[in-house]
């Protein structure tokens, strides 16, 4: 009894140790866009200062402006996402409930080709953007952001088909249904959360993406990746604007987050709870 | 309503492997109730899903009101199917689950209603329509999922172990529920079963399965008195038929244990024959006797007093004999007994083959004395 409730608030600290190990560098970066040049650069770090919004006026306005990144970013994230969800669903409907022998060797095969390292098919497809013209394209980003997460949405979006009792499937097929009419009144209904839940997660990625941002844009479709590394110079101080800059770029998936998280926790827990 | 026809039907699952289902001949007559049944893996729902157009059937045909509809997709064949696991759809309401096909058949709103309306007073689920199936218990659940399918009125019914997740007592009512339903329908109805109560009490015809071949068709009470083989005999019938090993000389079958006289059309088929027969005999057959004529004798190993009746395991030689005696008895385990049994009430099966071996008609043995 008693050590049980021991082991319990051991276990408390410690979830709250982890988490705050993990929280520190995101307040850290909070502090410092607050901070001026000056005291970001101290060596003695201080925690009470008088906050600035210097390091946010500056940062907003570099570059081409902080709204024209966020807004490639938003585009492109949004855009591959849903272009993703379009391709992920047809294919995992044939695998989920038309599945064959090569089925389950697809799945993998799909997956394991986000093992080859990205900077191995860089040089091609730098090369293949820069003849058909999409380097620094917004259309660019999109299809790669859409390539880069399609095989985490198809065995996302399979394994919530999977969820789906087969027997529905076919009493749709009985009374009478198309597979089109099966997808739209029965299939996507039962799969809602699920797909919500993985259009989230590929938002999340693509605008978190940065190596491919970074190497294929830089001007016209360049997104928020860009717009921070942009910060970095040879010379001068720079700490505190990238920090300001940094918090505009994760604020918006943070407040989306935010929002979502129960969607996201109940969406990627779906199959292990039921 | 229509006549189902299977005919040489075959499935085979995959490329390679044995047949899932063979030689499947049956007919129907119109608006005819039949049972599939037989134990776990026989085939019965992969010759169901092949009339619904689930599964295509590798070989054969099926004719449906004498259309061949082997390569006709399941919603072109008008049939309803109701499934074990109900199958109701989780985000439509019970009305709307019961409207699924007459909407994408774009029935006016007005007619849908009605049809629903209709089905829901037939099946006692009015005050149900409005609610969504995760609210409904599981013979509630059963009710939609056959309110979905006479809404449509199909030309055949095909239900796969409906009844197979619900408690005893509420499958004994849906049983009854189900077979008045056919009554007024009238619509040729495919049941799926594992359970030979369900199949006895509710089939007109029954065909018994196994490994995927059809051992028998045929109305209960022919199953129960001519079983065509030892598997049948033994299916079909609670407690089971007891089998026995005996050997034949001139009309007396004899084993350790037991004497048992043929009546005279068994005794002449059996007279152009030579060596062992299994010998069945049913429990309920099985009566206490003085001795005389035919009997069975051992230890009583086990007594269950029902009330109604008493059944009791009886050791006879190196095997078990079940029999259902009439009423209270006060027989003692260890005690020893003897049973008789009518003569035109033994069943005699070929050791080979385990095929029944008929009685020659007594008529024709007559024939032949004078
Ligand atoms: N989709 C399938 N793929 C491969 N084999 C199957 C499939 N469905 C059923 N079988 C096999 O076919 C045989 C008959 O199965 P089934 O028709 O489901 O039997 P029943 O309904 O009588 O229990 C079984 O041996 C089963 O393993
Ligand atoms: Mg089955």
């Amino acid at each position: 009894m008693t050590s049980s409730r021991f082991s319990n608030f051991a276990f408390g600290v410690l979830a709250w140790g982890v988490a705050l190990l993990i929280f520190f560098p995101i307040l850290w970066l909070l502090l410092t866009a607050f901070k001026t040049e000056q005291q970001a650069f101290s060596v003695d770090p201080t925690f009470w200062f008088t906050p600035t919004l210097e390091s946010f006026r500056t940062a907003l306005a570099q570059g081409n402006g902080y709204w024209h990144y966020a807004w490639n970013s938003a585009l492109t994230a949004v855009a591959s996402t849903l272009v993703g969800l379009a391709l992920a669903v047809p294919a995992a409907y044939a695998m989920a409930f038309y599945p064959n022998k090569r089925t389950d060797f697809l799945l993998v095969w799909m997956v394991s080709t986000k093992f080859i390292p990205a900077v191995g098919v860089l040089i091609p497809m730098f090369l293949v953007y820069k003849t058909v013209g999409l380097l620094d394209h917004p259309l660019g980003l999109t299809l790669l952001f859409t390539a880069m997460n399609l095989p985490i949405i198809i065995w996302m979006v399979y394994s919530y088909f999977r969820d789906i009792p087969k027997d529905i499937v076919e009493a749709a097929d009985i009374d009478g249904a198309s597979i089109l009419q099966t997808l739209f009144k029965v299939v996507l209904p039962l799969a809602l959360p699920g797909l919500a839940s993985t259009g989230l997660l590929a938002l999340i990625l693509a605008w978190n993406e940065s190596f491919w941002s970074i190497t294929m844009s830089d001007h016209r479709a360049a997104t928020l990746a860009v717009y921070i590394a942009s910060f970095k110079s040879a010379e001068g101080l720079f700490w505190a604007k990238m920090s300001a800059a940094s918090v505009l770029a994760i604020a918006p998936i943070i407040v989306l987050g935010w929002f979502t998280q129960r969607q996201m926790v109940r969406g990627l827990t779906f199959g292990a709870v039921k | 309503m229509a006549i189902v026809e299977l005919k040489n039907v075959a499935k085979r699952y995959g490329s390679s492997g044995s047949n899932a289902v063979e030689n499947f001949n049956l007919t129907t007559r119109d608006g005819e109730f039949v049972v599939l049944v037989g134990p776990s893996g026989c085939g019965k729902s992969t010759t169901m899903r092949m009339i619904a157009g689930l599964e295509r059937n590798t070989d054969g045909e099926i004719l449906i009101g004498g259309r061949d509809v082997s390569q006709v997709p399941p919603k072109e064949r008008d049939i309803a199917m109701v499934f074990q696991s109900y199958a109701l759809y989780p985000h439509m309401t019970v009305a709307e689950n019961m409207a699924f096909s007459l909407k994408l058949k774009k029935r006016s709103a007005t007619e849908i209603k009605a049809q629903v309306d209709d089905a829901a007073r037939t099946l006692g689920i009015e005050q149900l329509l409005e609610r969504k199936p995760r609210e409904l218990s599981g013979g509630q659940r059963q009710r939609v999922a056959l309110g979905r399918a006479i809404v449509r009125s199909p030309q055949v019914f095909l239900m796969d172990e409906p009844l197979s997740n619900l408690d005893a007592k509420l499958r004994v009512d849906m049983r009854a529920e189900i077979v008045k339903l056919h009554k007024r329908l009238k619509v040729t109805t495919f049941y799926v079963t594992h359970d030979q109560v369900e199949a006895m009490t509710m089939g007109e015809r029954i065909v018994v399965m196994k490994d995927g071949q059809i051992q028998q068709i045929d109305t209960p009470i022919n199953l129960y008195e001519h079983p065509a083989n030892r598997f049948v005999a033994g299916f079909i019938g609670n407690p089971s038929m007891n089998f026995l090993r005996a050997s034949h000389v001139d009309g007396v079958l004899e084993g350790e244990g037991f004497r048992l006289t043929l009546d005279p059309a068994h005794a002449k088929t059996m007279a152009a024959r030579a060596g062992d027969v299994w010998v069945g005999v049913r429990p309920e057959h099985l009566e206490d006797t003085d001795g005389e004529g035919n009997a069975i004798a051992g230890e009583v190993e086990v007594v269950e007093t029902l009330g109604s009746v008493t059944v009791v395991q009886l050791r006879v030689g190196e095997r078990f004999v079940t029999a259902q005696l009439s009423g209270h008895r006060r027989i003692e385990v260890g005690e020893r007994l003897t049973l008789g049994c009518a003569s035109d009430k033994l069943h005699l099966f070929d050791v080979e083959s385990d095929e029944v071996i008929a009685r020659n008609s007594v008529s024709a043995l007559n024939a032949v004395a004078t």
